[in-house]
């Protein structure tokens, strides 16, 4: 079997080219159980640890553009400020020493429908950069990258080069259901993200689907209900409000019964989610508000 | 510098299992029937070309060590079997209890699910390589003070990783240590004295 140790980008897509059939190793967490327990054989494996810059974040006109390798533990502590809903649903990845190898490059090339990062990207409005030498560079929304149980719109010769996403302006919020506090896939998990400069929210939908997927419904009815401007408002949220936007979340994901959870129990519990993460991201919105009046 | 190959005289564990191997062989061979499940692994085993390996080259426990193997081999498998440092153990192969946990030039990963080749130039560090001398780690004292352990399966990943949290976060709290040692698992759940070897370590006493 191969192993392929590029030291650029520009190798690696090469290698890429040439072995559409090797396998990208960033930190190894996901790629490295298949094979111990011979779930996966790949004719080689593409190392790309080595390509420096896959593992540099940097911040351009307002946007920040990281490398897919970049490991959680990192995202967590330099940039949890500026993605705070990432750097919550990072929090809960595995164990510390996961977060210390895994990255977000690795989740998102796996593309599990129960992968943490995916629900925040989705509610914050991510782009993924994907590049092959044939084809040059593809910018991908979140929301499209997703296609299937673990497929995604990576084509066999493309890698993940980054993904972009614009520093948070408002309150964003990752909740997680598991079994335990660490080391758990969740049975099913939700982010929110406020963008009060454009007036929207954005929410993401983990573990209770074929795919992560947003809950375009539940975005647009909070985001016509909300009374931005006058976050002062002491009474927060109308119940009624809440309520609906919990419905609708749940009624966005098409969840099944496995050994998990069942279907039941991951509808209720993301209407829950869904109506905690709102009531701490109204909180701290009216909060700001309240210090800047 | 320090050569270690396969060829390298076998240890007593490496001798172990080769003899384990070699009797299933035979077995297969005499066609008594108790190896049905083994055998035809064995035979086909047998007809393939030897794997192809490939070099690397890096520090453990401050030595510089080079060794062949192939693509495929976690690093928990390169410390234990062509380097003979069994502090690292195998508990699960992946990635859940933390048995294997090792430092990366100073943070805390597991071996076992990572591939010892990707590791050229570093510098790992396993629980043989904690001590001074005959002067334990502090982390280590700790762990014997407090009686952290039971049948000390999970110890050297626990000690491990607790270095490696302190030097993440060098005063945690006590519920920072529980969810920070949380990649740690004790079958004998000797957790509150690991808790308490911890906080006693990151204070300082041990
Ligand atoms: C014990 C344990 C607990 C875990 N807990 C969680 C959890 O709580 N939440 C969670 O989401 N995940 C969890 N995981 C899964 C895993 O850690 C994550 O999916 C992690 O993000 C994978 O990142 P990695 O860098 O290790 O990926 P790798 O294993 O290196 O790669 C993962 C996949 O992505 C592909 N890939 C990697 N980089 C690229 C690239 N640049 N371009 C194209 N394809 C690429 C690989 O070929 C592979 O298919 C856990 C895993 C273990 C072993
Ligand atoms: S053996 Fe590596 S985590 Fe269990
Ligand atoms: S002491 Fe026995 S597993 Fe921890």
């Amino acid at each position: 079997m191969a192993f392929l140790r590029p030291t650029t980008w520009p190798e690696a897509l090469a290698a890429k080219a040439e072995l559409p059939g090797a396998v990208p190793i960033q930190g190894g967490t996901d790629v490295m159980v298949e094979i111990n327990f011979d779930v996966r054989r790949p004719e080689a494996l593409l190392d790309l640890t080595r390509v420096a810059e896959l593992a540099r974040w940097s911040e351009t006109g307002g946007r920040l553009r990281v490398g897919a390798g970049v490991p959680y533990s990192r995202v967590i502590g330099e940039l949890g400020d500026r993605l705070p809903g990432l750097a919550q649903a990072s929090r809960t990845v595995g164990s510390p020493q996961i977060r210390n190898r895994g990255t977000v490059g690795g989740n998102l090339g796996a593309a599990s429908p129960a992968g943490d990062s995916h629900p925040p990207l989705l509610a914050g409005g991510a782009v993924i950069e994907v590049e092959s030498a044939a084809r040059g560079v593809r910018m991908i929304p979140a929301e499209e990258f997703y296609l299937g149980v673990k497929r995604s719109a990576l084509e066999p010769d493309e890698l993940i080069r980054a993904f972009h996403a614009e520093p948070a302006t408002g309150p964003q919020y990752f909740s997680k259901v598991g079994t335990r506090n660490a080391m758990v896939i969740a049975v099913c998990s939700f982010a929110l993200a406020l963008h009060p400069a454009e007036r929207r929210v954005g929410t993401g939908i983990g573990s209770a689907a074929p795919t992560p997927l947003r809950a375009r419904a539940a975005e647009e009815f909070l985001a016509a209900e909300l009374d931005w401007a006058a976050g002062l408002a002491p009474a927060g949220l109308a119940p009624g409000v809440l309520a609906r936007f919990g419905e609708l979340v749940s009624e966005a994901a098409a969840p099944i019964d496995d050994v998990r959870g069942t279907a039941g129990y991951r509808r209720h519990a993301l209407a829950v989610m869904a109506r905690r993460t709102l009531t701490w991201a109204w909180n701290d919105y009216r909060k700001a508000r309240e210090q800047c009046a | 510098m320090d050569e270690t190959t396969r060829e390298s005289p076998p240890s007593r564990r490496a001798f172990l299992s080769r003899s384990l191997t070699a009797g299933a062989g035979l077995a297969a061979l005499g066609g008594t029937g108790t190896a049905t499940a083994a055998a035809p692994a064995v035979a086909a085993a047998a007809a393939v070309d030897p794997p192809e390996t490939l070099p690397v080259s890096l520090t453990v426990n401050g030595r510089r060590r080079t060794l062949r193997t192939d693509p495929r081999t976690s690093l928990l498998d390169a410390l234990r079997e062509d380097l003979g440092l069994t502090g690292p153990k195998k508990g699960c192969n992946q990635g859940a209890c933390g048995a294997c946990t090792v430092l990366l030039d100073g943070t805390r990963i597991l071996s076992c699910i990572t591939f010892a080749v990707m590791f050229e130039g570093a510098e790992i560090t396993t629980v043989e390589g904690l001590a001074d001398g005959d002067r334990l780690h502090p982390v280590q004292r700790a762990f014997v003070e407090h009686d952290g352990f039971q049948c000390g399966f999970c110890t050297s990943g626990q000690i491990t990783s607790a270095v490696g949290l302190l030097a993440e976060n060098p005063r945690p709290s006590t519920a920072e240590i529980k969810e920070l040692m949380s990649g740690n698992l004790c079958r004998c759940a000797a957790y509150p004295n690991i808790v308490a070897a911890v906080e006693s370590a990151a204070e300082g006493r041990s």
